[in-house]
């Protein structure tokens, strides 16, 4: 990076880089500016995630009708398999920090940069790499991994798929997280701008920061499972497989040691978004900052408290399932938390239903639903009848795909302005929440009752009685497919035809909104001094703020 | 905040706190080593990892400089210790009582 | 050309290279190492708990000498490094040098130990897979199994460590460190002390359970 001169500039970051000419592949994958390296993280990421779409959308295909319809039961293991890795690895845990957190977390708390840009982009790089790696699995002899993404002992070691080139692949994408992990924290701390005291930082920084730790303390749990693994399989070493002694058992709980906690990597900053948009719609500072706050940080240590929920079946100590149950519940606090205080925001609050506040109803609503069935997997008793069944599928995607992913959708409509300097059709924005809250609820909600049903998940074929269901649900793909195209094509449409977006068109008062759309290459002209509150709207007027 | 971007102080040890220090070290190596002769029953893997935790602590806190550091440095070594001995004893509940 | 450290403005808009940034993003580099290796003490005390006999019976195959040795070297190995940072603050490079070589030549030392140990082991018929290990009872092969993937993991960030030190040493003789900047050096030594703190852990639970 520079030497650290601020120079008065209207040039954006797109016309000035880091690297020697501005234009040009290598002044994007060479760049060390966070804001291109948010946008490098974009473009990959959102391909990625078409990638998992599409294999979930043919998944759906084949389950349209009993036996089979499209694919083999193999390629149906395979093709289960990749969704999960791909959305999970490739997509939901680096989506919402890697994109959003690299381009306004540093602008949050009024930084030129992040605390390591040089290491900022090498993560960047090993994220590639890992999905390079990712690729020469399904692609090499041997065939794509058929174990589902968990990776369950013993079969791992037993499948003759490349199981060791996709978990490398995972462990590799687990380096990237934890550098940005260790790059965030280091810059909240660092980097903050005179006056931006811990209090005064949006709570999109905040969540963020909690990520971040459990990035750096739970990421490398999975790295050396993974490793454990790969040894296993390569040396014959005995450490899981039951033939030699080892116990299966242990394996789970240590994926789920880190596969616990990286739930919360994909909900929290989620979290923080939200956080931003609600205020910025309604008009009126958030309601109760400081539980907002604190409530990320308890998610984030009491994620580590709860992974063997994941495990009540698996054989584990009546001890252990009851405490694990407990704990289970308190998670539940919270996240409620949130939701109370984010709904009392907006009470008596000037709401502006804008497309991301829409989104933002939608989450609320999606996630609800998806955290109440989370409590009743999280009791004993009902678990027992639930686990491993539709149910847990409709659930998790519920606070996935409905919580996360549709965040992720509403932190493109909300920055995307900032991001690009351009507006999208707002029109069509909001036709398209009602689309997609339609098909998600149509794809998802089916399998709840499935699942209550008994059909179990992972299956390649089901009895007859759950034809309709099915039948439902995979229209319901269908409609989610295209909300997914007209949410892409009008997005990249408004980048050629979109009218210019000023600086600060939703009416927003983090400092985002106060530099201009898109951001000069170093975000301030001048070092910000921080005297308000993170959402004191009285700042609109000083902002000449004029609403439309 | 304006971090005044403080060097990092020359915290004036000379070279003969650390001699002392590596002397301590090899004085305790010396006495895990002269324990795990005796039999102490099932105190054994505890007098072991006292010893072990005992090292550490002159390791981490005057080797590793942390009694000159930050404040904020000796909270995040409590939160990763923390989380470690989390995992630990939540496992446990589940191997003791399996 | 300061690199590693990011330069920040204060208010006069003068540059600074923040040290304490460049040591906490190395200390949380550190607590991933932390818990990496966590990880396989958790399942090294799983399986101590499920087969304690069976561990001690194998662990009397370990040469509990060679452990001691090569925990004293580590020690004076770690006591070398930090040593080099003081000369270096009094502005004394020479010694400053000097003893970062012969904290390498001790981590050689160290890793000449670990292949007498290992090749021993392994003419015993003592490895992974091995006709010999697979007749043992499951406890005894789990322990040999942790005791390679434990010591090996170590020995390869011994070796990483080496490289490590080895660039500090250019780094001093170019003068990119300097005696009021060497917040590389100390970044460096804090890995070295961490391979260190790894080892005070594995030394006892490996070596001394006979």
């Amino acid at each position: 990076m520079s030497d650290g001169k601020t120079v008065a500039t209207e040039k954006s970051f797109y016309e000035e880089g880091t690297t020697k000419s501005p234009k040009g592949i290598k002044s994007w994958i060479f760049s060390t500016d966070h804001k291109r390296i948010g946008i490098l993280y974009l473009c990959s990421i959102a391909t990625f995630f078409v990638v998992g779409a599409i294999l979930g959308i043919l998944m759906r295909l084949e389950l349209i009708a009993p036996g089979r319809t499209i694919m083999d039961a193999q390629t149906y293991n395979q093709t289960f398999t990749l969704h999960g890795v791909i959305m999970i690895f490739l997509f939901i845990v680096p989506g919402l920090p890697a994109i959003f957190g690299n381009f306004f977390l540093p602008i949050h708390i009024g930084a030129k940069d992040v605390a390591f840009p040089r290491l900022n982009l090498l993560s960047w790089w090993i994220y590639i790499t890992g999905a390079f790696l990712a690729l020469l699995a399904i692609t090499m002899p041997g065939g794509p991994v058929d174990t589902g993404w968990t990776f369950y002992i013993p079969y791992s070691v037993r499948s003759t798929t490349n199981v060791s080139w996709a978990i490398f692949a995972a462990f590799v994408l687990g380096f990237s997280s934890i550098l940005t992990g260790i790059n965030f924290i280091t810059t909240v701390h660092r980097m903050r701008a005179p006056g931006m005291t811990y209090f005064k930082m949006p709570l999109f920084v905040w969540s963020t920061y909690a990520t971040a730790w459990i990035q750096v303390i739970a990421t490398p749990i999975i790295a050396i499972t993974i490793l454990l693994l790969i040894i296993e399989r390569f040396f014959g070493v005995g450490i899981f497989d039951p033939a030699l002694g080892g116990d299966p058992i242990l394996y789970q709980h240590l994926f789920w040691i880190y596969s616990h906690p990286a739930v919360y990597i994909m909900i929290l900053p989620a979290m923080g978004v939200v956080s931003e948009i609600i205020p910025t719609f309604s008009r009126r500072t958030i309601f109760g900052y400081k539980a907002i706050a604190y409530s990320s940080l308890a998610i984030a240590f009491v994620g580590y408290l709860v992974w063997a929920h994941h495990m009540f079946t698996s054989g584990i100590s009546d001890t252990a399932r009851i405490i694990f149950s407990l704990l289970t519940f308190i998670v539940a606090l919270p996240s409620g938390v949130k939701i109370f205080n984010w709904v009392a925001t907006m009470y008596k609050g000037s709401i502006d239903p804008k497309p991301p506040f829409l989104w933002v109803m939608a989450f609320i609503f999606l996630f609800s639903i998806g955290g109440l069935t989370g409590l009743v997997l999280g009791s004993l008793a009902t678990d027992i009848h639930l686990h491993d069944t539709y149910f847990v599928v409709a659930h998790f995607h519920y606070v996935m795909f409905g919580g996360t992913g549709t965040i992720f959708i509403a932190a493109l409509f909300y920055w995307w302005p900032k991001m690009f300097g351009r507006m999208y059709n707002i029109k069509l924005a909001n036709y398209t929440v009602v689309l997609y809250f339609i098909a998600f609820n149509t794809l998802y909600f089916p399998k709840f009752i499935m699942g209550y049903m008994g059909m179990p998940r992972r299956y390649y074929d089901y009895l007859s009685e759950f034809t309709t269901l099915q039948f439902i649900s995979t229209i319901g793909s269908w409609l989610m497919a295209v909300a997914i195209f007209l949410i892409i094509w009008n997005l990249v449409r408004s980048l050629k035809t979109g009218r210019i977006a000023h600086a600060n068109p939703w009416g927003g008062v983090t400092l985002e909104w106060q530099i201009a759309s898109p951001p000069p290459l170093e975000n301030f002209h001048e070092v910000p001094v921080i005297t308000h509150e993170p959402y004191d709207f009285s700042q609109l007027k000083e902002m000449d703020y004029e609403s439309k | 905040m304006s971090h005044e971007n403080e060097k990092h102080e020359n915290h004036s040890t000379g070279y003969g706190l650390y001699i002392i220090v590596w002397l301590a070290l090899l004085g305790l190596t010396s006495i895990t080593v002269t324990i795990a002769g005796i039999d102490l029953g099932s105190y054994t893997l505890f007098v072991a990892l006292t010893i072990a935790a005992i090292k550490s602590y002159l390791v981490i806190s005057i080797f590793m400089h942390i009694k000159y550091e930050d404040p904020i440095f000796k909270v995040f070594i409590l939160i990763s210790v923390l989380t470690l001995a989390v995992i630990f004893l939540l496992t446990y509940f589940d191997i003791i009582y399996r | 050309m300061s690199q590693n450290e990011h330069t920040l403005n204060d208010s006069h808009g003068h540059v600074h290279r923040d040290d304490v940034g460049a040591r906490m993003g190395m200390w949380l580099f550190l607590f991933t190492e932390l818990l990496l290796f966590g990880g396989m003490f958790l399942v090294y005390a799983v399986y101590r708990f499920q087969y304690p006999d069976q561990f001690h019976l194998a662990a009397t195959e370990l040469n509990t000498g060679i452990g001691a040795l090569n925990t004293i070297i580590l020690l004076t190995s770690s006591l070398t490094v930090v040593l080099s940072i003081t000369a270096l603050q009094k502005k004394n490079k020479l010694l400053s040098v000097l003893l970062l070589v012969i904290t390498i030549l001790l981590a050689l030392f160290f890793m000449a130990n670990k292949y007498v140990e290992w090749s021993t082991k392994i003419a015993h018929g003592i490895y992974p897979g091995s006709e010999v290990l697979l007749a043992k009872q499951n406890g005894e092969i789990l322990f040999f199994g942790l005791y390679y993937v434990m010591t090996g993991l170590h020995a390869l960030h011994i070796i990483i460590g080496v490289i490590i030190l080895a660039f500090m040493v250019v780094f001093i003789l170019k003068d990119v460190i300097t005696h009021d900047n060497y917040v590389k050096l100390e970044n460096g030594g804090l890995y070295w002390h961490l391979v260190d703190l790894i080892w005070i852990f594995l030394f006892p639970l490996f070596y001394l359970i006979q």
